[in-house]
């Protein structure tokens, strides 16, 4: 972990029980407080119950919710700070602007009631209506915006309120995709320009592995694994409670050559393993992810050299699930001493004939067509070069 | 245009309608803030002693008036004992009169006006630093004020118009409590007085006409001001 955030960075306690109507949420977790912590599961999981049980929106049935020494509630000690004093922001799904306000004075609306932590304001209105491209709304009345512009603005309200965390409940749910393809830089650059810890909620694993760097998995209002995206995103528990994550594997990698001639990229998923793709203009060095859909990668037992497939990858199978459809999920570790693991989906007959079990040695083809743009995700972390510090952290099976 | 004893009913009732509405209107709120959104025991008495004026006959409200109001009753009394105001026989008795009987109007207005109100906007401005009183001001009241606007058109439409309750409390005394409804209702009975009040009538049809007008137009300002137009 970045050594300049860990000593910065607070935790967050969410130790509580609420039941809303036949719905019940327990949750046990301490998080650090630093860059985007995604919460992530479907519809009904929690997700929105753990953010209003920090605002203080909901309050527990019995429990305790602090962010490092300041309790925000303790249901023992009978503390439950009000709200308005808790100085976190939200951002919610419905953008909340004040209709009667312009978008100015709901910018402001925060900010002059943020008492002394306004005077020295980390985040100032222009530096927010900069940042958030909304320059030329100052003057319109909320009514007017675009849902895109909306939600923009109401993002800016939160982060004006110079709050010590900023809690994000599916800002972009209520939107389309032109929009939401809108929204989504806006919130990457205010991650990398503001020091202010987000709590991310989403049901949308692209917007999760683009933005966060550490997920929370909620599952039916409990709490199913928290900690870093990469690790936990790969467990079996988790993978099984999403579709779209347990059809493919979330590799990290690094951009380390381009082929002008052939228009390909080649990035390096693990020590010495090469993957080829169509050709990103990013700089060398730069850490990505990869996400490989599961049925675009097929297994060979040796190296076959007369098939059009340019990325094979030897590795060996580590797991065996059975899936519904006389299909097999297969895990491989691949490169010599990573823990890499690429998912391929093949079918049962496959799999008998070529005896797959536990300990054989592989080929994993994946069709590079298959990873265009669209599975490319950008990194999840300010752009830094792979070998400072943080990066090897974050992508440390790399070497230097 | 207009004679001086009309024009003094017709100040009177403004001034009467005006001083009961001004009055009334804080009362109004706070009392349709707690039946909107509190839960207390008594709440649905509450509801009913406010509610009463609009099915009792006036006259009935002008007697309980009378009882509690008047120079020997437990209120008015008190008030007249101890800092010498009387109610009865005034102008300020007669706008009493027309507040108790428009209040249901007003209280209503603003009621539905208060439940329209975006709870979620309130608690967005909780999360953004705003207390309870400072939510209710700066968001809440706003968004309130097209109903606050046509519940005091009403409620003041109501006030000019009250006949029963006013005459009950406060007489028929011209110039202090002869307010339009009272000027027409004594010119009525009054041989060839139906010339003189049909020009009454057609003075308070104008204002009421006025004040439909006036209230539409201010609620679409209103309205448009803040966006759901």
């Amino acid at each position: 972990m970045d050594s300049t955030v860990t000593s910065r960075s607070e935790r967050l306690l969410i130790s509580a029980r609420k039941q809303l109507g036949r719905f019940d949420f327990e949750c046990d977790v301490d998080l650090p407080l630093a860059g985007v912590t995604a919460l992530f599961g479907a519809s009904g999981s929690g997700k929105s119950t753990m953010i209003y049980l920090v605002a203080g929106l909901h309050q527990p049935d019995a429990g305790r919710i602090a962010i490092g020494s300041r309790v925000f509630h303790d249901s023992a000690a009978r503390i439950d700070i009000p709200i308005e004093r808790r100085e976190v922001g939200v951002v919610f799904q419905d953008d909340r602007l004040f209709p009667h306000l312009t978008v100015q004075q709901n910018l402001l609306f925060g900010l002059r009631r943020a008492g002394t932590r306004a005077q020295h304001a980390r985040v100032t209105l222009d530096a927010v209506v900069d940042l958030l491209g909304i320059s030329a709304l100052l003057a319109r009345r909320p009514h007017t915006l675009s849902g895109g512009e909306r939600q923009r603005v109401a993002i800016g309200r939160a982060l004006l309120a110079q709050p010590r965390l900023l809690l994000m409940d599916e800002p972009l749910a209520a939107l389309d995709a032109p929009r939401k393809a809108e929204v989504l830089p806006y919130i990457e650059r205010l991650r990398d320009e503001f020091d202010v810890p987000i709590l991310y909620v989403s049901h949308s694993v692209d917007e999760v592995l683009r933005l966060a760097r550490r997920v929370v998995v909620l599952d039916k209002g409990r709490v199913v694994a928290a900690g870093d995206i990469d690790e936990v995103l790969q467990q079996p528990a988790v993978a099984r409670l999403f579709p779209a994550i347990e059809a493919g594997s979330v590799l990290p990698c690094v951009v380390r050559d381009h082929d002008a001639r052939y228009a390909l990229t080649m990035l390096e998923v693990a020590p010495g393993v090469m993957l080829r793709v169509p050709r990103v203009d990013l700089p060398l060095g730069t850490a990505l992810r990869v996400r490989i859909p599961a049925r675009d990668v097929a297994l060979a037992l040796s190296q076959p050299m007369d098939v059009s497939t340019v990325n094979r990858v030897a590795g060996s199978v580590v797991n065996m699930t059975p899936l519904d459809g006389a299909l097999v999920d297969v895990g491989v570790r691949i490169g010599s001493s990573s823990s890499t693991v690429l998912r391929s989906r093949v079918t049962l007959e496959a799999a008998e004939r070529l005896a797959l079990a536990p300990g054989l040695a592989v080929w994993c083809l994946i069709k590079s067509v298959a990873l265009d743009r669209a599975t490319l995700l950008l990194p999840a972390e300010p752009l830094r070069p792979p070998s400072s510090p943080a990066a090897n952290e974050v992508w440390g099976a790399l070497p230097r | 245009m207009l004679t001086p004893t009309e024009i003094t009913a017709l100040r009177l009732s403004l001034q009467v309608a005006l001083t009961a509405v001004t009055f009334s209107l804080p009362l109004a709120v706070l009392v349709a803030w707690l039946l909107s959104r509190f839960e207390f025991p008594g709440k649905t008495l509450l509801d009913a002693v406010v509610h009463l004026p609009l099915v009792l006959p006036p006259v009935v409200i002008g007697f309980f008036l009378l009882v509690l109001f008047g120079t020997k009753g437990p209120i008015g009394g008190w008030l007249y004992e101890t800092l010498g105001i009387r109610l009865i026989f005034t102008r300020n008795g007669a706008a009493l009169a027309a507040a108790v009987m428009s209040f249901p109007l007003l209280v209503r207005a603003i009621r539905l006006s208060l439940e329209a109100v975006d709870r979620r906007l309130e608690a967005a401005a909780r999360t953004l630093g705003a207390t309870r009183l400072d939510v209710f001001t700066s968001v809440t009241l706003p968004l309130m004020l097209p109903g606050i606007l046509s519940g005091c058109v009403i409620a003041f439409a109501a006030a000019l118009g009250d006949f029963g309750a006013t005459i009950t409390f406060v007489g028929n005394v011209q110039g202090e409590t002869q307010t339009l409804s009272l000027a027409i209702y004594s010119l009525t009975q009054t041989p060839d007085g139906d010339a003189a009040a049909l020009r009454l009538v057609l003075i308070s049809l104008t204002l009421a006409l006025v004040a439909l007008f006036v209230s539409e137009w201010l609620a679409r300002r209103v309205r448009r001001f803040i966006g759901r137009a």
